[in-house]
């Protein structure tokens, strides 16, 4: 288990340092530190997920994956932008599907995870 | 001003999720969780809709509107469905992605190209193949969980299967790299990626059977995640990358748990297509299998100190997990201590079974995982599997011919008795044998599950004139 995790953050690093270095060496220059900044915020952020995860009860892993599907549906953000600002038609068209999408996933994980640990009862409280 | 308050709001929603998924670690704190996710998701929407700009407010509130109409029955569903709500919703995660993805290329492209980057291009082709493979390929596995007619249930193979889903692969991501080179030029070639990403997501997953399903669940989970991290890359937005990375991470640890689970790798559950590995010459030798009756079974029960219930996809398929809380309660009333072993892969998503009798009120400290319950198993009076096959089966330990050897099991056949509650002597899913059923200590109680469990509930509660 320690050895895969730890695989997967060396594999990580070494794919966001590449695409770094790839990424400071494409014309794309002046926007080099903005992409950079990203890549780091990925990489840190991807170790916090690591280690929280991994402390996550076994009892909770439906309920977990319900939680991180509303919460991958932060997408919502990118739909809000491309959705509501004045662009044609069909790319507004675009946008409002994902934004149904990302939000029924919103409504729909985080309810279904609060009533699945509900569920979850010691003893005292679930008198037979 | 405002783009500071943004930001801040962002930082926020960021911080929150770290504490959602930190306080799923215990049973206790983890509906403060759900809070803490909930508030963030407002504060990253409400800091989202004050970005300026924003002109288009009908469109957004049609489209939340019918999210959250749709959204409310979706959370409502059976706890049986909950694996295919899962591969839905991953499904959705897919598609938003996608289509966020498809909109900002083709917006730059008609108005200015030149914010077509390397970087940027890089990204967008990252977003739109991880986001429609998931879309498809998690559609697929939602219509086989859900037994839909038309998609098989079994794995499908054919020849040069792998080859041909890989060279498929292959083609996309190098269309994509020469998007990436001439982003204006070669446009065209931008729905022949999106194309070839939603065939792909479907035949990746045809080939793999339900007891493959937890892994693909979270390694589709895992999927969904990073293409938020790719949409966050392409709009320049860090609460996307660090959101999707939480989601990413989490995906792949459920999936790196399964594997281990089954001790087999990824490129194994990938492109294995398990339910028809070798259909393995099965010992010619004429077995014989003893059956009991319920009444007898329960007898046993009564007279035990502890007893350990193995649930597996069976249990769930019968629904029969408010008969095993009666039959929890019946043999608690008598002194017997009963307690659940749960196999990582029991059931069709990661943590199945726990919620399943959770549903049923079992208090969940009788939940034991596998490692801590095989210590206890040589103290078991009696071992009740019901509709669980691999998990319990010995080959797994020292038959090296045995497709599933090597796989972390539950030791069911060091308890003193064993009874097996099954339909038929059909092999299960995977078409392997499984010698416990033969073992001198086994003895099998045939029928559905809810039905044999009731029996035994019957039998239990029937002297006392309870019931």
């Amino acid at each position: 288990m320690r050895i895969l995790i730890l695989t997967a953050r060396l594999a990580i690093l070494v794919v966001t340092v590449t695409t770094a270095a790839f990424a400071q060496g494409a014309e794309g220059a002046p926007q080099g530190p903005t992409f950079l900044d990203a890549l780091f915020v990925f990489m840190l952020a991807t170790f916090i997920g690591l280690g929280v995860v991994t402390r996550v009860s076994r009892l909770l892993h439906t309920p977990l994956m319900s939680l991180t599907n509303a919460i991958s549906a932060i997408a919502i953000v990118g739909s809000i932008v491309i959705t509501g600002r004045d662009h044609p038609t069909y790319i507004t068209v675009l946008g409002a599907i994902a934004l149904f999408a990302s939000m029924t996933n919103i409504v729909s994980g985080f309810m279904i995870t609060d009533r699945m640990l509900r569920m979850f009862k010691r003893r005292d409280v679930s008198k037979p | 001003m405002r783009v500071q308050i943004i930001q801040l709001a962002y930082l926020l929603a960021t911080g929150l999720f770290v504490f959602a998924l930190h306080w799923m670690n215990d049973p206790k704190t983890a509906r403060r969780g759900v809070i803490s996710g909930v508030i963030a998701m407002a504060t990253a929407v409400v800091g989202t809709l004050i970005e300026p700009g924003i002109v288009n407010w009908g469109w957004i509130a049609v489209a939340l509107v019918l999210g959250f109409a749709v959204g409310v029955p979706l959370s409502r569903v059976p706890l049986t469905a909950v694996p295919q709500r899962t591969a839905l919703s991953h499904a959705f995660g897919g598609l938003a992605a996608g289509l966020v993805g498809t909109a900002e290329y083709y917006l730059w492209l008609g108005q200015t190209p030149e914010n077509l980057t390397a970087f940027r291009m890089s990204a967008i082709t990252a977003e739109i193949i991880l986001g429609y493979l998931t879309f498809t390929g998690s559609l697929m596995a939602a219509g086989k969980l859900q037994e839909i007619k038309w998609i098989p249930q079994r794995p499908v193979t054919y020849p040069l299967q792998n080859v041909s889903n890989l060279s498929l692969l292959g083609i996309a991501v190098f269309c994509g790299v020469a998007l990436i080179i001439k982003p204006v030029a070669l446009a065209f070639l931008f729905p022949v990626i999106i194309v070839l990403a939603l065939a792909f997501g479907i035949l990746l997953v045809i080939p793999i059977g339900g007891a493959d399903m937890p892994t693909v669940i979270s390694l589709l989970n895992s999927y969904a995640g990073l293409s938020a991290v790719a949409m966050g890359f392409v709009l320049d937005n860090k609460l996307l990358v660090t959101a999707g990375a939480l989601d990413g991470s989490s995906g792949l640890i459920l999936s790196i748990i399964m594997c281990r689970a089954m001790n087999r790798s990824f490129s194994n559950v990938l492109f294995g297509a398990f339910g028809q590995v070798k259909a393995k010459a099965t010992t010619a030798e004429s077995k014989t299998v003893k059956s009991e009756t319920p009444v007898g079974a329960a007898q046993m029960m009564e007279q035990s100190n502890l007893v350990v219930v193995v649930p597996g996809y069976g249990m769930a398929v019968a629904q029969a997990q408010h008969r095993v809380r009666e039959l929890y309660d019946q043999l608690t009333k008598r002194g017997v201590d009963v307690r659940f072993a749960i196999h990582p892969v029991a059931g069709r998503m990661p943590g199945h079974m726990n919620v399943l009798l959770a549903e049923a009120d079992i208090p969940y400290d009788k939940l034991v995982e596998m490692d801590d319950i095989n210590h206890d198993m040589p103290q078991a009076d009696v071992v009740l599997v019901i509709g669980a096959n691999d998990v319990v089966n010995p080959a797994a330990r020292h038959d090296q011919a045995s497709p599933i050897y090597g796989m972390p099991i539950i030791n069911a056949d060091k308890a003193r008795v064993c009874y097996a509650i099954k339909r038929s002597m059909n092999p299960g899913f995977a078409g392997i044998e499984n010698e416990l059923y033969y073992a001198d200590q086994t003895f099998m109680l045939f029928g559905d599950a809810k039905a044999v469990v009731g029996e035994l509930v019957k039998s239990l509660s029937g002297p006392n004139g309870g019931h």
